[in-house]
């Protein structure tokens, strides 16, 4: 792997944390209950994101199998979520 | 770590651009979830941000790996399809329970 390679995987890599502190901002400080859903939909993406350049650093095709499997665990939970939204309040 | 001249230079340079572009546009997609100030733009900035970095990405990541010539590189059209089928329908789903909790939802 070339020098100018790394650099980049590494500042992605930094920019990809920034975006997931971000996110996780949105996640704590989150006015209303969907604005953390949308900060966990994000934080799930931007982890997805990671694993993927985790992976070309790597060179090895493990680290796209787990960014399939947290990018589908991050759609169905957020999903879920915003359909307990819509239900509890239809029960109440 | 793979070794120093196993890939040439081209697809070097476009997998590098590929990344950096990809994790900043990922980045301002987020850091508009930080600064709009309502939930109806906020949930705007993150969809479209991600959709477009996650398209940079996957295609660095395919350009490298057919470079590296270690396995077909095309598993990442998998991920750039699953992204963009799914982000419209958390978009939906949430913004129609965030109208719904506000009181807005008879429909």
């Amino acid at each position: 792997m070339s020098t100018m390679l790394a650099w980049s995987i590494t500042a992605a890599q930094v920019l990809l944390g920034l975006a997931m502190a971000c996110a996780a901002f949105r996640i704590l400080w989150g006015p209303r209950a969907q604005d953390r859903i949308v900060g966990f939909d994000t934080l799930s993406v931007n982890t997805m994101l990671l694993l993927l350049a985790f992976g070309i650093r790597s060179g090895s095709a493990l680290y796209f199998e787990s960014a399939l499997i947290v990018g589908l665990l991050g759609f169905v939970s957020t999903v879920a979520l915003a359909k307990f939204l819509l239900r509890g309040e239809v029960i109440e | 770590m793979n070794d120093v001249m196993e890939v040439p230079s081209l697809p070097t340079v476009l997998t590098a651009t590929l990344l950096i572009a990809g994790a900043a546009v990922t980045l301002i997609g987020s850091f508009g979830l930080l600064r709009f100030r309502g939930f109806y733009q906020r949930v705007h900035a993150p969809t479209l941000g991600t959709t477009l970095g996650t398209i940079f990405i996957a295609t660095a990541s395919m350009i490298y790996f057919s470079a590296l010539g270690t396995r077909p590189a095309l598993h990442e059209l998998l991920v750039i399809v699953f992204v963009i089928t799914t982000t419209p329908i958390t978009l939906t789903i949430l913004v129609r329970a965030a109208r719904f909790r506000d009181g807005a939802g008879s429909e």
